[in-house]
């Protein structure tokens, strides 16, 4: 049970903007992904759910090719979930509703099972009190942490945070982080982009350096942002911390 | 069925006839647009700037205009006039309707590019020391007229047509014109078409532009 | 001024009147159910791969929004004889109208289907929906409330329209049979006055109704 990343070559047009990334997400893992911004990760993301095609490679998920010519992206995106930085709350629906959608119409579970499982997950992202509520009556911290909950209520197994945070004001970050940590202290897969390295230290099992679209370095946090070694991941920490 | 098209008895002094009737819709469309152009802004500064208290019935009474057929107003203003004696011909009662109504239109779309203008930016003009008036010309006006222009271009093409009804009442347009030749000579998809080539190429030139001048506000906003 | 104002012949005119009311009301409602639908066809067909299909939708619409709505009753009815098709005035009417609506709510729909950001279908497919289910459960409903008021404004619109129906004969309509007891009176300016009024009146009742409409779906 993994996601595997082979030689991964991604363009818009004639712009290159992932140029071959091999990397294997374990199950169980925690793996963040830094670097300076256009260096191509979120791309990488997208494309790791079949958002975006991708130009040349190969990425399996649970050995499942997923830009494959047979694959079912509708049923492998169930347990893929996904988390952007523009949180994409559904503005028509209240925050229940928001939850209990994809469990009703894509798994086709019955109202009372799709509510039992939105009042859970909202429950874990501390938004008990808000669910009759419409998303615009929530700050931005408390909509990402729906759009979190939206996410789990697919039960997936694996999640992806595509910069979470870096629309947010500053004092609502937190709130956010401590989703994510509860996450990851369950046993959550994620892979997370983030410009958050302290976050990024305290809770990956492994941190990867983006750079131009290639990955410069990877390993455990107090490698790679205790120790880095290239001189390009020294440059962008220092213009970070 | 299309000999017609090849064997029509239409002439060219038919068509001069028509071309005369373009030239009164151009000219109701003129004199419509004018007017209803001066009123719109004046009632549209009035409904932005004053209280509540002329603002609400004087809404009121242009809601009227727009929630009347214009057929039925013309054809109330046309019998009114008989009433009291005002001796106007039917071009004349057909101007001043059409005004009267396009004004209605007109001052909503001052009164929105009025109110477009944030008070903040007003606040920022009058900070860097220029005068009341200043702030009128150089900062509402031209903000303001952004907004409304394209509303306002959309509207005199729509005046332009809404003329066409302006003949029951008795005026020769071009849609009465053709429907002259149309009795006449018994070639009606013929006649009419010309007519609506006629209608379309005064509207589709302007309405292209409008919407040219609309995108490249948008884009530089 | 020596007129006196005859105002009771109109108000015994008053029950038909409302009769030519509810007419009015049936083809203002038929034309825009009608022009819904082939306003959806029309958006679909212009940004269809097939330039026929674009060609024929972009035609439409620009003829629609291009000539005098009269005009085009007139081709509905008049025009289309030539064609050996004809139409009584109630059907050409409609088709008039319909016509005309249809091109302006193409526009809407476009613009409407354009206002809903393209990140709530990216939102709704990493969730596991398909193209479909995404565009019926996540982007029509946005683009509804969007598309609610200008639709509103065509429909009174529409009743303002159903007006030209005297023009082809149309005699049971309010206009219509206001035009009769004119002609067999003369009081021009009473009848048509009241028919004013409930002209008014009902775009009086198509915004508020849809008003409350509004407050009861959107309440987001």
């Amino acid at each position: 049970m993994s996601i595997e990343i082979q030689d991964v070559h991604k363009a818009f047009g004639s712009l290159e903007v992932v140029k071959g990334v091999t990397m294997t997400v374990e199950k169980g893992e925690v793996v963040s992904i830094i670097g300076g911004s256009g260096s191509g990760k979120s791309t990488l993301l997208m494309c790791i759910n079949g958002l975006e095609p991708i130009n040349s490679g190969r990425i399996l998920v649970d050995g499942t090719d997923v830009h494959g010519r047979g694959t079912d992206l509708n049923k492998l995106r169930r347990k893929i979930g996904i988390v952007f930085q523009q949180w994409n709350a559904f503005p028509h629906l209240t925050v229940l509703e928001n939850v209990m959608l994809a469990p009703r119409k894509v798994l086709g579970k019955s109202k009372a099972e799709a509510e039992a499982i939105a009042v859970e997950k909202l429950a874990r992202v501390g938004l008990s009190e808000k669910i009759k509520v419409y998303p615009s009556k929530l700050s931005g911290g408390q909509q990402q942490r729906m759009a979190i909950a939206r996410a789990l209520a697919m039960s997936p197994d694996y999640m992806l945070f595509d910069e979470v945070t870096s629309a947010l004001d500053p004092q609502l970050v937190g709130e956010v982080l401590d989703t994510m940590r509860l996450l990851s202290s369950e046993g959550m897969t994620m892979i997370v982009v983030t410009h958050e390295i302290a976050f990024a230290r305290e809770v990956s099992n492994r941190v990867a350096f983006f750079h131009k679209g290639r990955i410069h370095e990877i390993g455990p946090p107090a490698q790679v942002i205790g120790n880095p070694r290239e001189p390009e991941t020294i440059d962008f920490l220092k213009s970070v911390l | 069925m299309f000999s017609s098209l090849f064997e029509t008895s239409f002439s060219a002094n038919d068509l001069m006839f028509m071309l005369k009737g373009a030239g009164v819709t151009l000219m109701l469309t003129f004199w419509a647009v004018l007017g209803g152009t001066l009123l719109g802004v004046v009632f549209g500064v009035i409904r932005a700037i004053s209280p509540w208290w002329v603002n609400a019935p004087l809404g009121a009474v242009l809601d009227v205009f727009r929630s009347i057929p214009l057929l039925i107003q013309l054809v109330v203003a046309n019998s009114f006039k008989t009433i009291v004696g005002i001796h106007w011909s039917p071009f004349t009662v057909g101007c001043v309707v059409l005004a009267l109504y396009m004004s209605a239109y007109c001052t909503e779309i001052v009164r929105s590019g009025f109110l477009a203008v944030p008070t903040t930016t007003r606040r920022a003009a009058r900070s860097l020391g220029l005068s009341w008036r200043q702030d009128l010309t150089e900062i509402v006006f031209p903000i303001a007229l952004r907004v409304a222009l394209p509303s306002w271009i959309g509207l005199t093409l729509g005046v332009m047509k809404d003329t066409a009804m302006v003949w029951w009442i008795g005026v020769v347009e071009l849609l009465r014109s053709s429907q002259v030749i149309v009795t006449r000579i018994q070639e009606p998809l013929f006649v009419l078409s010309i007519a609506g080539l006629i209608y379309f190429l005064m509207s589709f030139p302007i309405a292209r532009l409008g919407a040219r001048l609309e995108k490249r506000w948008r884009e530089n906003d | 001024m020596n007129y006196t104002f005859h105002w009771l012949p109109a108000f015994r005119a008053l029950p038909e009147m409302l009769w030519g009311a509810l007419v009015t009301l049936e083809i203002a409602v038929l034309s825009m159910v009608l022009g819904v639908l082939f306003a959806v066809l029309l958006a679909v067909g212009a940004s269809s791969q097939y330039r026929i299909f674009r060609a024929a939708a972009v035609s439409w619409v620009e003829l629609a929004r291009n000539t005098p709505a009269l005009f085009q009753i007139y081709m509905a009815y008049f025009g289309l004889g030539s064609l050996g098709i004809h139409l009584d005035s109630f059907v050409a009417l409609l088709a008039g109208i319909t016509f005309n609506n249809a091109g302006y709510l193409a526009e809407t729909f476009r613009g409407g289907l354009r206002a809903v950001p393209q990140t709530q279908v990216r939102a709704a497919r990493s969730l596991g929906m398909g193209q479909i289910q995404a565009f019926r459960l996540v982007v029509m409903p946005q683009m509804f409330r969007i598309v609610f008021y200008p639709l509103t404004n065509q429909m009174v619109w529409a009743i303002l329209m159903t007006s030209l129906g005297v023009i082809v004969g149309l005699n049971n309509d309010l206009t219509g049979v206001t035009q009769e007891y004119n002609v067999r009176s003369f009081r021009t300016f009473e009848y048509f006055a009241l028919a004013a009024v409930i002209y008014y009146l009902l775009a009086k009742f198509v915004t508020v109704s849809a008003r409350l409409m509004a407050w009861r779906l959107f309440r987001y």
